[in-house]
């Protein structure tokens, strides 16, 4: 579905990716970790089409067609998901204002009509249960007020009512209690098909043992420099990633 | 030519204009605004037409608007061809409010008599009022609005002919709020002079909502001045909907007395117009008083929305909040001044002002002034202003979940007025203000007609 070949992006005229390689296919969990300012949010920003960053080669197809030269909009209708490490509060726009709009969009996108009022108010409470959101939350303006973990299963709720076919998920455990952190797990896991699938973006090895990944990938320094099965994460969580960083230095 | 010329050939024409007409003028008018006019007229001459030099219209250079216009005055009323209530129907059935009309500045004459108004109340021409209520306006008239302290109020006092009236007395509470719309008509570019009294007695309420609108095309100039007493414990809302055309100037003023325990709230929502300039005066001159003012600018083109404030605290434990927002598109400019006067007696007073905007256009521009003048040390005084973009952060999230970048930049840009908005204490009212600003945002209602009252027109 996601095939990254030898991208590369700058942030601010600074060379943060340099050369990914990346493939990810329906069903599959993903795991990217690696040491901070690796470039792991400068992937997942990239890829969901952030403009602040600037691709400067490689090319990336999502399903076939030429992810890079769709707007943010646009990913997002063909199935991206970007669950986001700092989500934004936006006050003034209400969360159920927002989400149909969204909701509604992708619908547009697909043909399909218009949800009717009573079938989206309904598919919110069921989607509401499965992040365990409190129903409060959603009759606020976007993220405002809420604490860093109720932002968190807000993505997951946003995820859950959008359906992707591929989800990223940027340290989606970070400040994330362990009650939190099993819900949030929860709500991916319950997500899972096999028609869609996950790169899940963490610094730690702990969010892995819920959301468990078929593979994983370290970025160092701009570039996936090792690769294997989950028992690379246990690894990683053992002996941190100096090693690592000597393998790769050597 | 030099500014100084210019400017003294605006105050001279304006002098003769005065002199040649004021036969019409006083023609009806009654005595307690015919002996405004003179000494009015002076205090203009004295002051002259003020332009960029001049501190408080540093960002409305009045002397270049009037420089240029050579506007038909209207010193009779004229007779509608057209019933203005068939021309300007009423299709929201929710909005519920005691409707009258003015055109050019003057009480339409079709106007029917409101039935469901509370004992006592008084709706009317400001120029009959004067003859029938001559103790009631000369109590009042022009003792809130000074000429000698600003040439707008200067030249309205000197050409002031009529208006609306409105007296509620004491205790009465007027539950349908008073509904005022002025329209400007006319085949050719008119100037109009529209002057209005509000009087709230003792531990009344009521709630004016004024609507500007114009129905033709043509240029037109209007200098519209409202002077409201807000007596002890009444409860007065201002609700003014200026909705005309890129091509005309919209001068106004509002002068509001209070007296002690009141509470006043104004919001002032300019959609359309080509150059609007709003002059409002508040006077806490009792005891924990409130007053709360709001204002919204949406502009595009090269619209002007310049808002000037002045909330003089004279009394102590009052409270004034002033929140007013510009969203500004293309080349569109705005103003803002906000000037608060704590006096030296005025101990315990709470004062609040913020003023944001954004700039959608690296062309639109906006000037703001906050000036804070506090002779008291036990005050809670705060101010702050901001002039930014739309937030870049919040509008890729909006992206990211499939919302369209128009899409996402109105929802943000609604989100921003939205605030102001929600002051809006008429609740069918604030439903439709909120549709209004929608549809001003999408760029759906380019040229309007029609006011809060009409807009699927």
């Amino acid at each position: 579905m996601l095939i990254v070949k030898d991208l590369h992006a700058k942030v601010e005229g600074k060379e943060i990716l340099k050369g990914i390689n990346l493939e990810v296919n329906p069903g599959e969990v993903h795991a990217i970790m690696g040491p901070n300012g690796s470039g792991k949010s400068t992937l997942a920003n990239v890829l969901a089409g952030h403009e602040n960053y600037e691709v400067t080669g490689g090319e990336v197809t999502f399903f076939g067609k030429d992810l890079l030269d769709m707007d943010a909009d646009v990913r997002s209708k063909e199935g991206l998901f970007l669950s986001f490490q700092y989500p934004v509060e936006i006050p003034g726009v209400s969360m159920v204002n927002f989400l149909k709009t969204a909701l509604n969009e992708h619908r547009k996108y697909q043909g399909k009509d218009e949800l009717k009022a009573g079938d989206f108010l309904k598919l919110m409470k069921e989607k509401k249960a499965l992040v365990e959101i409190d129903s409060h939350l959603t009759n606020r303006s976007v993220n405002e007020g809420f604490s860093g973990g109720e932002k968190k299963k807000n993505e997951i709720f946003q995820m859950a009512m959008l359906e992707p076919k591929l989800a990223i998920l940027d340290e989606t455990d970070s400040g994330l209690d362990i009650d939190a952190l099993r819900i949030v797990a929860h709500g991916v896991n319950a997500l899972k098909r096999p028609d869609n699938a996950t790169i899940v973006v963490t610094h730690y090895q702990r969010l892995l043992d819920y959301i468990v990944p078929d593979f994983v990938h370290v970025l160092y320094n701009g570039r996936i420099v090792k690769s294997a099965g989950k028992e690379l994460a246990l690894e990683l969580e053992e002996k941190g990633y100096d090693w690592i960083k000597k393998e790769v230095g050597a | 030519m030099t500014e100084a010329k210019r400017n003294q050939e605006i105050n001279q024409r304006l002098a003769n204009l005065f002199e040649s007409n004021v036969h019409l003028l006083e023609d009806g008018a009654g005595g307690v605004l015919n002996d405004a006019r003179k000494p009015a007229i002076e205090a203009f001459r004295k002051q002259g037409i003020p332009d960029f030099k001049t501190e408080n219209y540093k960002y409305t250079n009045l002397a270049k608007i009037f420089a240029n216009e050579n506007h038909r005055r209207v010193f009779a009323y004229e007779e509608s061809n057209v019933n203005l209530h068939e021309l300007f129907q009423c299709d929201v059935p929710e909005l519920d409010t005691n409707l009258v009309m003015l055109t050019n500045g003057w009480y339409y004459s079709g106007n029917e008599q409101l039935t469901e108004l509370p004992e006592g109340v008084v709706v009317t021409s400001l120029r009959k009022a004067a003859v029938e209520y001559p103790e009631l306006v000369e109590k009042y008239y022009g003792k809130m609005a000074d000429p000698e302290k600003d040439p707008l109020t200067a030249l309205n006092t000197a050409f002031a002919q009529d208006g609306v009236f409105i007296y509620v007395p004491r205790s009465v509470v007027v539950e349908k709020p008073i509904q005022i719309i002025d329209l400007m008509r006319g085949g050719e570019n008119t100037y109009a002079t529209q002057r209005n009294l509000v009087i709230a007695e003792e531990n009344s309420q009521v709630k004016v909502i004024f609507c500007d609108h114009t129905l033709d095309p043509q240029d037109y100039m209007v200098n519209n001045l409202t002077e409201a007493h807000v007596g002890e414990n009444a409860v007065v809302d201002f609700y003014n909907l200026q909705n005309q055309h890129n091509k005309a100037v919209n001068l106004t003023g509002l002068y509001i007395r209070q007296e002690r325990n009141s509470n006043v709230l104004t919001n002032t929502l300019s959609l359309h117009g080509g150059i609007v300039r709003n002059n409002l005066n508040v006077l806490i001159d009792g005891e924990h008083a409130e007053a709360n003012l709001y204002g919204l600018a949406l502009t595009d083109k090269s619209q002007h929305v310049d808002n000037f404030t002045f909330v003089e605290h004279a009394h102590p434990d009052c409270q004034s909040n002033q929140l007013f927002k510009n969203v500004l598109d293309d080349q569109s400019t705005g103003g803002f001044t906000g000037r608060i006067h704590v006096g030296r007696g005025a101990h315990g007073t709470l004062a609040y002002q913020r003023n944001n905007n954004v700039l959608l256009t690296g062309t639109a521009k906006m000037n703001t002034k906050p000036q804070l003048v506090i002779d008291n040390d036990d005050v809670k005084c705060s101010h702050g202003a901001t002039v930014g973009r739309i937030d870049e952060e919040a509008l890729f999230y909006l992206k990211s979940r499939g919302i369209a970048e128009r899409e996402a930049r109105l929802m943000l840009m609604y989100a921003f007025a939205h605030e102001v908005l929600q002051e809006v204490r008429v609740e069918k009212l604030g439903e439709r203000i909120d549709e209004l600003v929608n549809k001003r945002l999408r760029g759906e209602v380019s040229k309007c007609h029609s006011c809060v009252m009409d807009c699927e027109s």
